[in-house]
Protein backbone atom coordinates (compact mmCIF):
# COMPACT_ATOMS: atom_id res chain seq x y z
CA UNK A 1 0.00 0.00 0.00
CA UNK A 2 1.14 3.26 -0.99
CA UNK A 3 0.08 5.34 1.97
CA UNK A 4 1.47 2.84 4.60
CA UNK A 5 2.41 4.44 7.79
CA UNK A 6 2.94 1.29 9.68
CA UNK A 7 3.79 -2.04 9.09
CA UNK A 8 5.17 -5.44 10.84
CA UNK A 9 6.88 -7.93 9.49
CA UNK A 10 6.75 -11.70 10.95
CA UNK A 11 5.85 -9.92 14.47
CA UNK A 12 6.80 -11.77 17.58
CA UNK A 13 5.78 -11.07 21.36
CA UNK A 14 6.65 -12.83 24.04
CA UNK A 15 6.67 -13.39 27.78
CA UNK A 16 9.49 -14.89 28.98
CA UNK A 17 9.07 -18.80 27.35
CA UNK A 18 5.11 -17.83 26.62
CA UNK A 19 4.64 -16.80 23.01
CA UNK A 20 1.74 -13.89 23.07
CA UNK A 21 2.19 -12.63 19.48
CA UNK A 22 2.90 -15.26 16.69
CA UNK A 23 3.97 -13.82 12.98
CA UNK A 24 2.19 -10.70 12.61
CA UNK A 25 1.88 -8.95 9.53
CA UNK A 26 0.01 -6.01 8.85
CA UNK A 27 0.18 -3.10 6.84
CA UNK A 28 -1.67 0.32 8.69
CA UNK A 29 -2.86 2.93 5.96
CA UNK A 30 -2.77 6.67 7.11
CA UNK A 31 -5.49 8.47 8.02
CA UNK A 32 -7.95 5.31 8.80
CA UNK A 33 -9.30 3.51 11.80
CA UNK A 34 -7.42 0.39 12.43
CA UNK A 35 -9.52 -1.53 14.82
CA UNK A 36 -7.53 -4.69 16.69
CA UNK A 37 -10.79 -6.86 17.82
CA UNK A 38 -10.69 -10.82 19.48
CA UNK A 39 -11.43 -13.03 22.58
CA UNK A 40 -9.25 -12.30 26.11
CA UNK A 41 -5.90 -13.14 25.92
CA UNK A 42 -5.64 -13.07 22.17
CA UNK A 43 -2.13 -10.81 22.31
CA UNK A 44 -4.40 -8.18 20.83
CA UNK A 45 -3.35 -5.40 23.50
CA UNK A 46 0.40 -7.27 23.34
CA UNK A 47 0.75 -6.12 20.09
CA UNK A 48 -0.46 -2.63 20.60
CA UNK A 49 1.69 -2.57 22.99
CA UNK A 50 4.87 -3.38 20.94
CA UNK A 51 4.14 -0.53 18.36
CA UNK A 52 5.07 1.99 20.62
CA UNK A 53 7.95 -0.37 22.92
CA UNK A 54 5.35 -0.34 26.00
CA UNK A 55 5.81 -4.01 26.05
CA UNK A 56 9.10 -4.59 27.02
CA UNK A 57 9.27 -2.12 29.83
CA UNK A 58 7.64 -5.51 31.97
CA UNK A 59 9.83 -7.64 33.17
CA UNK A 60 10.48 -10.81 31.21
CA UNK A 61 9.12 -9.51 27.45
CA UNK A 62 10.69 -9.18 24.53
CA UNK A 63 9.62 -8.80 21.18
CA UNK A 64 11.16 -10.00 17.57
CA UNK A 65 10.64 -9.11 14.03
CA UNK A 66 10.49 -5.86 12.49
CA UNK A 67 8.03 -2.79 13.62
CA UNK A 68 8.01 -0.43 10.49
CA UNK A 69 6.91 3.37 11.16
CA UNK A 70 7.24 5.07 7.74
CA UNK A 71 9.51 2.27 6.84
CA UNK A 72 12.08 2.33 9.98
CA UNK A 73 11.92 0.11 12.40
CA UNK A 74 10.98 1.24 15.40
CA UNK A 75 12.83 -0.82 17.37
CA UNK A 76 15.93 0.80 15.65
CA UNK A 77 14.97 3.90 17.11
CA UNK A 78 14.94 5.38 20.97
CA UNK A 79 12.26 4.18 22.88
CA UNK A 80 11.44 7.74 23.94
CA UNK A 81 11.62 8.85 20.67
CA UNK A 82 9.16 6.54 19.35
CA UNK A 83 6.50 7.22 22.19
CA UNK A 84 6.66 10.81 21.12
CA UNK A 85 5.97 9.44 17.33
CA UNK A 86 3.02 7.21 18.58
CA UNK A 87 0.79 8.28 21.49
CA UNK A 88 -1.00 5.78 23.65
CA UNK A 89 -4.50 6.44 25.53
CA UNK A 90 -5.34 3.70 28.36
CA UNK A 91 -8.13 1.58 29.61
CA UNK A 92 -8.84 3.71 32.39
CA UNK A 93 -8.47 7.00 32.21
CA UNK A 94 -4.89 8.07 34.25
CA UNK A 95 -4.91 11.70 34.18
CA UNK A 96 -1.84 12.97 36.23
CA UNK A 97 -3.82 13.55 39.45
CA UNK A 98 -1.33 16.34 40.86
CA UNK A 99 -1.51 18.23 37.79
CA UNK A 100 -4.29 21.14 36.40
CA UNK A 101 -6.14 20.08 33.37
CA UNK A 102 -4.16 22.54 31.80
CA UNK A 103 -0.63 20.95 32.71
CA UNK A 104 -2.34 17.32 31.93
CA UNK A 105 -2.30 18.83 28.24
CA UNK A 106 1.09 20.42 28.10
CA UNK A 107 2.24 17.11 30.49
CA UNK A 108 4.35 15.56 27.04
CA UNK A 109 6.36 18.92 27.05
CA UNK A 110 6.66 20.01 30.28
CA UNK A 111 7.76 17.03 32.06
CA UNK A 112 10.39 16.49 29.42
CA UNK A 113 11.72 19.71 30.59
CA UNK A 114 10.65 21.18 26.90
CA UNK A 115 10.38 24.54 27.30
CA UNK A 116 8.17 26.33 25.10
CA UNK A 117 6.95 29.88 24.98
CA UNK A 118 3.85 30.26 27.15
CA UNK A 119 1.98 31.60 24.27
CA UNK A 120 2.50 28.79 22.19
CA UNK A 121 1.71 26.45 25.06
CA UNK A 122 -1.48 28.05 25.19
CA UNK A 123 -2.21 27.33 21.81
CA UNK A 124 -1.08 23.57 22.04
CA UNK A 125 -3.18 23.19 24.90
CA UNK A 126 -6.50 25.19 23.34
CA UNK A 127 -6.18 22.91 20.30
CA UNK A 128 -5.42 19.84 21.87
CA UNK A 129 -8.54 20.01 23.86
CA UNK A 130 -10.36 21.38 21.09
CA UNK A 131 -9.28 18.07 19.33
CA UNK A 132 -10.48 16.29 21.75
CA UNK A 133 -13.65 18.04 21.90
CA UNK A 134 -13.46 18.94 25.77
CA UNK A 135 -12.56 22.78 25.00
CA UNK A 136 -16.22 23.92 25.66
CA UNK A 137 -16.42 21.73 28.60
CA UNK A 138 -13.26 22.75 30.62
CA UNK A 139 -12.01 25.88 29.52
CA UNK A 140 -13.26 27.92 32.99
CA UNK A 141 -11.80 25.13 34.90
CA UNK A 142 -8.57 24.91 32.64
CA UNK A 143 -6.77 25.30 36.17
CA UNK A 144 -8.31 23.12 38.22
CA UNK A 145 -7.49 19.36 38.66
CA UNK A 146 -8.08 17.05 35.83
CA UNK A 147 -9.40 14.28 38.48
CA UNK A 148 -12.59 16.33 38.81
CA UNK A 149 -13.79 15.58 35.69
CA UNK A 150 -16.24 12.21 34.63
CA UNK A 151 -14.77 9.04 32.98
CA UNK A 152 -15.19 10.35 29.86
CA UNK A 153 -13.93 13.76 30.35
CA UNK A 154 -10.99 12.17 31.69
CA UNK A 155 -10.58 10.04 28.77
CA UNK A 156 -10.60 12.99 26.15
CA UNK A 157 -8.17 15.13 28.54
CA UNK A 158 -5.96 11.73 27.91
CA UNK A 159 -6.56 11.59 24.49
CA UNK A 160 -5.83 15.68 24.14
CA UNK A 161 -2.48 15.13 26.38
CA UNK A 162 -1.83 11.97 23.55
CA UNK A 163 -2.41 14.32 20.54
CA UNK A 164 -1.04 17.08 21.82
CA UNK A 165 2.56 15.68 21.18
CA UNK A 166 1.30 15.48 17.83
CA UNK A 167 2.31 11.95 17.30
CA UNK A 168 1.84 10.10 13.86
CA UNK A 169 -0.37 7.17 15.30
CA UNK A 170 -2.61 6.99 18.26
CA UNK A 171 -2.94 3.57 20.05
CA UNK A 172 -5.87 3.30 21.77
CA UNK A 173 -6.41 -0.04 24.51
CA UNK A 174 -10.33 -0.30 25.26
CA UNK A 175 -10.48 3.35 25.63
CA UNK A 176 -14.24 2.96 26.50
CA UNK A 177 -14.45 -0.49 28.47
CA UNK A 178 -14.14 2.03 31.86
CA UNK A 179 -16.98 4.15 30.37
CA UNK A 180 -20.54 4.46 30.72
CA UNK A 181 -22.75 4.18 27.02
CA UNK A 182 -22.81 8.19 26.83
CA UNK A 183 -19.21 8.97 27.07
CA UNK A 184 -18.23 5.95 25.03
CA UNK A 185 -20.59 7.20 22.28
CA UNK A 186 -19.01 10.68 22.50
CA UNK A 187 -15.31 8.80 22.22
CA UNK A 188 -16.64 7.07 18.89
CA UNK A 189 -17.98 10.25 17.28
CA UNK A 190 -14.47 11.73 18.58
CA UNK A 191 -12.22 9.16 16.67
CA UNK A 192 -14.24 9.79 13.49
CA UNK A 193 -12.67 13.43 13.74
CA UNK A 194 -9.36 12.26 14.84
CA UNK A 195 -8.61 10.31 11.88
CA UNK A 196 -8.43 13.27 9.57
CA UNK A 197 -5.15 14.49 11.21
CA UNK A 198 -3.86 10.62 13.12
CA UNK A 199 -4.16 7.10 12.37
CA UNK A 200 -5.75 5.34 14.80
CA UNK A 201 -5.51 1.97 16.68
CA UNK A 202 -8.07 0.59 18.89
CA UNK A 203 -8.65 -2.36 20.84
CA UNK A 204 -11.54 -3.40 21.38
CA UNK A 205 -13.10 -6.71 22.47
CA UNK A 206 -16.82 -5.07 21.49
CA UNK A 207 -16.91 -5.66 17.89
CA UNK A 208 -20.25 -3.65 17.36
CA UNK A 209 -17.45 -1.30 18.52
CA UNK A 210 -14.93 -2.19 16.17
CA UNK A 211 -17.62 -2.18 13.14
CA UNK A 212 -19.02 1.49 14.03
CA UNK A 213 -15.54 3.23 14.07
CA UNK A 214 -13.22 1.18 12.07
CA UNK A 215 -11.86 1.00 8.46
CA UNK A 216 -9.81 -2.08 8.77
CA UNK A 217 -10.61 -4.55 11.37
CA UNK A 218 -7.79 -7.26 12.14
CA UNK A 219 -8.98 -10.19 14.21
CA UNK A 220 -6.72 -11.96 16.61
CA UNK A 221 -7.19 -15.64 17.85
CA UNK A 222 -4.42 -17.18 20.41
CA UNK A 223 -1.68 -14.54 19.18
CA UNK A 224 -2.56 -15.01 15.36
CA UNK A 225 -3.94 -12.23 13.52
CA UNK A 226 -6.74 -14.73 11.76
CA UNK A 227 -7.67 -12.55 9.42
CA UNK A 228 -7.23 -8.47 8.34
CA UNK A 229 -9.94 -6.46 5.99
CA UNK A 230 -11.71 -3.61 5.25
CA UNK A 231 -14.63 -3.51 8.60
CA UNK A 232 -17.08 -3.82 6.14
CA UNK A 233 -16.06 -6.99 4.50
CA UNK A 234 -15.05 -8.43 7.54
CA UNK A 235 -18.49 -8.68 9.09
CA UNK A 236 -20.45 -8.87 6.02
CA UNK A 237 -17.96 -11.60 4.45
CA UNK A 238 -15.56 -13.23 6.69
CA UNK A 239 -13.06 -15.45 5.05
CA UNK A 240 -11.86 -17.72 8.06
CA UNK A 241 -13.66 -19.87 9.59
CA UNK A 242 -12.70 -18.67 13.35
CA UNK A 243 -13.54 -14.99 12.69
CA UNK A 244 -16.90 -16.17 11.71
CA UNK A 245 -17.11 -18.52 14.51
CA UNK A 246 -16.42 -14.78 16.67
CA UNK A 247 -18.97 -12.98 14.56
CA UNK A 248 -21.64 -15.01 14.98
CA UNK A 249 -21.07 -15.21 18.59
CA UNK A 250 -20.29 -18.71 18.75
CA UNK A 251 -17.60 -18.11 21.20
CA UNK A 252 -16.19 -14.98 23.06
CA UNK B 1 -17.17 -3.49 76.62
CA UNK B 2 -14.18 -2.35 73.69
CA UNK B 3 -15.70 1.08 73.85
CA UNK B 4 -13.97 1.56 77.70
CA UNK B 5 -10.77 0.27 76.30
CA UNK B 6 -10.29 2.48 73.42
CA UNK B 7 -10.85 5.17 75.71
CA UNK B 8 -8.51 3.80 78.32
CA UNK B 9 -6.11 4.41 75.37
CA UNK B 10 -5.98 7.69 75.17
CA UNK B 11 -6.24 8.30 79.35
CA UNK B 12 -2.32 7.73 79.09
CA UNK B 13 -1.86 11.05 76.73
CA UNK B 14 -4.27 12.93 78.64
CA UNK B 15 -2.57 11.98 81.95
CA UNK B 16 0.79 13.10 80.46
CA UNK B 17 -0.42 16.03 78.72
CA UNK B 18 -2.00 17.50 81.47
CA UNK B 19 0.57 16.70 84.23
CA UNK B 20 3.45 18.41 81.92
CA UNK B 21 0.80 21.31 81.21
CA UNK B 22 0.38 21.76 84.79
CA UNK B 23 4.02 22.00 85.77
CA UNK B 24 5.52 23.62 83.10
CA UNK B 25 2.73 26.04 82.18
CA UNK B 26 4.01 28.68 84.81
CA UNK B 27 7.79 28.20 83.85
CA UNK B 28 7.37 29.12 80.10
CA UNK B 29 7.68 32.92 79.22
CA UNK B 30 9.87 35.20 76.96
CA UNK B 31 12.63 34.94 79.21
CA UNK B 32 12.23 31.04 79.18
CA UNK B 33 12.96 30.79 75.18
CA UNK B 34 15.56 33.20 75.23
CA UNK B 35 17.94 32.97 77.87
CA UNK B 36 20.63 30.70 79.28
CA UNK B 37 20.72 28.60 82.18
CA UNK B 38 21.68 30.62 85.40
CA UNK B 39 24.04 28.82 87.93
CA UNK B 40 22.54 26.94 90.78
CA UNK B 41 21.43 29.12 93.36
CA UNK B 42 20.10 32.37 90.87
CA UNK B 43 16.21 31.96 89.86
CA UNK B 44 15.25 32.60 86.50
CA UNK B 45 17.30 31.31 83.24
CA UNK B 46 15.81 29.76 80.23
CA UNK B 47 16.81 27.02 77.72
CA UNK B 48 17.85 29.07 74.92
CA UNK B 49 20.92 27.20 74.70
CA UNK B 50 18.71 23.82 74.32
CA UNK B 51 16.33 25.01 72.01
CA UNK B 52 18.77 26.07 69.37
CA UNK B 53 20.63 22.95 70.23
CA UNK B 54 17.81 20.39 69.55
CA UNK B 55 17.03 22.41 66.08
CA UNK B 56 20.44 21.84 65.28
CA UNK B 57 21.21 18.64 65.82
CA UNK B 58 17.55 17.56 64.78
CA UNK B 59 17.80 19.54 61.33
CA UNK B 60 21.44 17.98 60.90
CA UNK B 61 20.15 14.47 61.49
CA UNK B 62 17.17 15.19 58.76
CA UNK B 63 19.90 16.46 56.24
CA UNK B 64 21.49 13.21 56.27
CA UNK B 65 18.36 10.80 56.51
CA UNK B 66 15.97 12.43 54.44
CA UNK B 67 17.69 12.35 51.03
CA UNK B 68 18.99 8.43 51.63
CA UNK B 69 15.96 7.45 53.24
CA UNK B 70 13.37 8.74 50.13
CA UNK B 71 15.86 7.45 47.39
CA UNK B 72 15.97 4.04 49.48
CA UNK B 73 12.14 3.86 49.64
CA UNK B 74 11.67 4.74 45.83
CA UNK B 75 14.25 1.71 45.35
CA UNK B 76 12.09 -0.74 47.83
CA UNK B 77 8.90 0.29 46.01
CA UNK B 78 9.81 -0.26 42.70
CA UNK B 79 11.90 -3.28 42.88
CA UNK B 80 9.81 -5.09 45.13
CA UNK B 81 11.69 -8.48 44.23
CA UNK B 82 15.22 -7.67 43.84
CA UNK B 83 17.31 -9.83 46.86
CA UNK B 84 18.92 -6.36 47.27
CA UNK B 85 15.22 -4.83 47.94
CA UNK B 86 14.74 -7.97 50.28
CA UNK B 87 18.15 -7.39 52.46
CA UNK B 88 17.29 -3.88 52.53
CA UNK B 89 13.65 -4.17 54.02
CA UNK B 90 14.92 -6.90 56.39
CA UNK B 91 17.88 -4.79 57.30
CA UNK B 92 15.97 -1.47 57.75
CA UNK B 93 13.42 -3.01 59.99
CA UNK B 94 16.18 -4.41 62.26
CA UNK B 95 17.77 -1.09 62.51
CA UNK B 96 14.30 0.25 63.30
CA UNK B 97 13.97 -2.08 66.65
CA UNK B 98 17.50 -1.25 67.58
CA UNK B 99 17.34 -0.06 70.77
CA UNK B 100 18.28 4.07 70.78
CA UNK B 101 21.09 3.24 73.44
CA UNK B 102 22.72 0.87 71.41
CA UNK B 103 22.75 3.37 68.43
CA UNK B 104 24.41 5.79 70.48
CA UNK B 105 27.26 3.52 72.06
CA UNK B 106 28.24 2.82 68.18
CA UNK B 107 28.53 6.55 67.03
CA UNK B 108 30.42 7.03 70.16
CA UNK B 109 32.93 4.27 69.14
CA UNK B 110 32.68 5.42 65.65
CA UNK B 111 32.77 9.20 65.57
CA UNK B 112 33.54 10.17 69.59
CA UNK B 113 36.44 8.78 69.91
CA UNK B 114 38.18 9.15 66.68
CA UNK B 115 37.21 12.72 66.90
CA UNK B 116 38.44 12.58 70.74
CA UNK B 117 35.76 14.84 71.30
CA UNK B 118 31.75 14.67 71.73
CA UNK B 119 29.58 17.07 68.95
CA UNK B 120 26.52 17.67 68.10
CA UNK B 121 26.97 15.91 64.52
CA UNK B 122 27.76 12.52 66.07
CA UNK B 123 24.81 13.43 67.76
CA UNK B 124 23.13 14.12 64.43
CA UNK B 125 24.31 10.86 63.04
CA UNK B 126 23.09 9.18 66.00
CA UNK B 127 19.44 10.53 65.29
CA UNK B 128 19.66 9.94 61.62
CA UNK B 129 20.09 6.46 62.15
CA UNK B 130 17.19 6.66 64.22
CA UNK B 131 15.08 7.95 61.57
CA UNK B 132 16.12 6.26 58.37
CA UNK B 133 13.87 3.42 59.00
CA UNK B 134 10.99 5.20 59.56
CA UNK B 135 11.49 7.84 56.24
CA UNK B 136 12.50 4.60 53.89
CA UNK B 137 9.05 2.51 55.48
CA UNK B 138 6.86 5.34 55.19
CA UNK B 139 8.30 6.12 50.95
CA UNK B 140 8.32 2.65 50.43
CA UNK B 141 4.39 2.11 51.65
CA UNK B 142 3.18 5.53 49.95
CA UNK B 143 4.59 4.77 46.75
CA UNK B 144 3.30 1.10 46.52
CA UNK B 145 0.05 2.39 46.70
CA UNK B 146 0.18 4.32 43.64
CA UNK B 147 -1.73 2.77 40.46
CA UNK B 148 0.82 1.41 38.13
CA UNK B 149 -1.59 3.15 35.72
CA UNK B 150 0.45 6.51 36.62
CA UNK B 151 3.69 5.18 35.52
CA UNK B 152 2.94 3.73 32.15
CA UNK B 153 1.06 7.30 31.27
CA UNK B 154 4.51 8.72 31.99
CA UNK B 155 5.96 5.77 30.01
CA UNK B 156 3.66 6.51 26.98
CA UNK B 157 4.24 10.15 26.66
CA UNK B 158 8.39 9.41 26.28
CA UNK B 159 9.26 10.07 29.63
CA UNK B 160 12.42 8.28 30.69
CA UNK B 161 12.61 6.32 33.63
CA UNK B 162 14.58 8.64 35.98
CA UNK B 163 11.56 11.41 35.11
CA UNK B 164 8.66 9.34 35.41
CA UNK B 165 9.96 8.58 39.21
CA UNK B 166 11.08 12.19 40.27
CA UNK B 167 8.22 14.23 38.52
CA UNK B 168 5.11 11.82 38.71
CA UNK B 169 5.63 9.37 41.01
CA UNK B 170 7.15 11.38 43.33
CA UNK B 171 5.18 14.90 43.38
CA UNK B 172 1.92 12.16 43.30
CA UNK B 173 2.93 10.21 46.80
CA UNK B 174 4.14 14.11 48.12
CA UNK B 175 1.86 14.31 51.02
CA UNK B 176 2.33 10.89 52.29
CA UNK B 177 6.27 11.00 52.20
CA UNK B 178 6.45 14.59 53.50
CA UNK B 179 4.02 12.59 56.22
CA UNK B 180 6.93 10.09 56.80
CA UNK B 181 9.25 12.88 56.86
CA UNK B 182 7.64 14.90 59.58
CA UNK B 183 6.61 11.88 61.52
CA UNK B 184 10.43 10.83 61.73
CA UNK B 185 11.54 14.34 62.76
CA UNK B 186 8.87 13.79 65.90
CA UNK B 187 10.21 10.94 66.78
CA UNK B 188 13.66 11.63 67.54
CA UNK B 189 13.19 15.21 68.52
CA UNK B 190 13.02 13.16 72.00
CA UNK B 191 15.70 10.86 71.75
CA UNK B 192 17.75 11.05 74.78
CA UNK B 193 19.74 8.21 74.98
CA UNK B 194 21.45 8.21 71.56
CA UNK B 195 22.64 11.87 72.36
CA UNK B 196 24.16 11.00 76.00
CA UNK B 197 27.39 9.95 74.87
CA UNK B 198 27.54 11.93 71.42
CA UNK B 199 26.04 15.56 71.47
CA UNK B 200 26.95 15.25 75.79
CA UNK B 201 24.75 18.47 76.16
CA UNK B 202 26.21 22.00 77.42
CA UNK B 203 25.47 24.41 79.54
CA UNK B 204 26.36 27.35 77.63
CA UNK B 205 25.01 28.94 74.34
CA UNK B 206 27.08 26.76 71.06
CA UNK B 207 26.15 26.67 67.49
CA UNK B 208 29.38 24.64 66.21
CA UNK B 209 28.41 21.31 65.55
CA UNK B 210 32.01 20.04 65.81
CA UNK B 211 31.60 20.72 69.54
CA UNK B 212 29.14 19.64 72.44
CA UNK B 213 25.89 20.84 72.49
CA UNK B 214 22.85 20.98 74.87
CA UNK B 215 19.51 19.77 73.25
CA UNK B 216 15.75 19.62 75.01
CA UNK B 217 16.01 15.70 76.31
CA UNK B 218 19.69 16.23 77.17
CA UNK B 219 18.88 19.16 79.57
CA UNK B 220 15.11 17.31 80.68
CA UNK B 221 17.33 14.42 81.49
CA UNK B 222 20.51 16.18 83.62
CA UNK B 223 18.10 19.16 85.23
CA UNK B 224 15.63 16.69 86.48
CA UNK B 225 17.81 14.50 88.04
CA UNK B 226 19.21 17.68 89.54
CA UNK B 227 19.04 18.22 93.35
CA UNK B 228 18.06 21.73 92.93
CA UNK B 229 14.43 22.98 92.36
CA UNK B 230 15.29 25.87 89.71
CA UNK B 231 16.92 23.24 87.70
CA UNK B 232 13.46 20.98 88.35
CA UNK B 233 11.32 23.97 86.94
CA UNK B 234 14.15 24.49 83.99
CA UNK B 235 13.43 20.89 82.96
CA UNK B 236 9.75 21.06 83.41
CA UNK B 237 9.54 23.69 81.35
CA UNK B 238 11.75 22.17 78.53
CA UNK B 239 9.53 18.65 78.60
CA UNK B 240 6.37 21.43 77.97
CA UNK B 241 8.07 22.70 74.74
CA UNK B 242 9.07 19.10 73.57
CA UNK B 243 5.70 17.99 73.98
CA UNK B 244 4.11 20.53 72.19
CA UNK B 245 7.14 20.51 69.82
CA UNK B 246 5.69 16.87 68.93
CA UNK B 247 1.80 17.64 68.85
CA UNK B 248 2.75 20.53 66.80
CA UNK B 249 4.26 18.08 63.96
CA UNK B 250 1.80 15.71 64.18
CA UNK B 251 -1.23 17.78 64.06
CA UNK B 252 1.00 19.46 60.56
CA UNK B 253 1.68 15.70 59.56
CA UNK B 254 -2.62 15.10 59.60
CA UNK B 255 -3.01 18.73 57.80
CA UNK B 256 -0.80 17.97 55.35
CA UNK B 257 -2.66 14.35 54.47
CA UNK B 258 -5.85 15.70 54.58
CA UNK B 259 -5.00 19.56 52.43
CA UNK B 260 -2.65 18.07 49.88
CA UNK B 261 -4.12 13.97 49.46
CA UNK B 262 -4.21 13.16 45.40
CA UNK B 263 -7.35 12.00 44.50
CA UNK B 264 -7.89 9.54 41.81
Amino acid sequence: MENTILKSVDFDAYFGENQVVKKVNIEIPKNNVVAVMGPSGCGKTTFLRCINRMHELIEGAHAKGKMLLNNEDVYGMHPIFVRHKIGMVFQRPNPFPNLSIYDNVIAGYKLNGMKIAKADRDVIVEESLQKAALWNEVKDSIHKKGTFLSGGQQQRLCIARAIAMEPDILLLDEPTSALDPISTSSIEVLLQELKKNFTLIIVTHNMQQAARVSDKTAFFYVGEMVEYDDTKNMFTNPQDKRTQNYITGRFS
Amino acid sequence: MVILFSVICTVPLFVILIYILKEGITKINWHFLVNLPKPVGETGGGIANALIGSLLIVFFAAVIAIPIGIMGGIYLSENKKSWIATYTRLSVDVLQGTPSIVVGIVIYFWIVKPLSTFSALSGSVALAIMMLPIVVRSTEETLKLLPDSLKEAGFALGLPYQKVILRIILPCGFSGVISGVILAVARIAGETAPLLFTAFGNPYFSTNILKPMQSLPLLIFNYATSPYDEWHDLAWGAALILLLWVLLLNIITKIITRKWKIQF
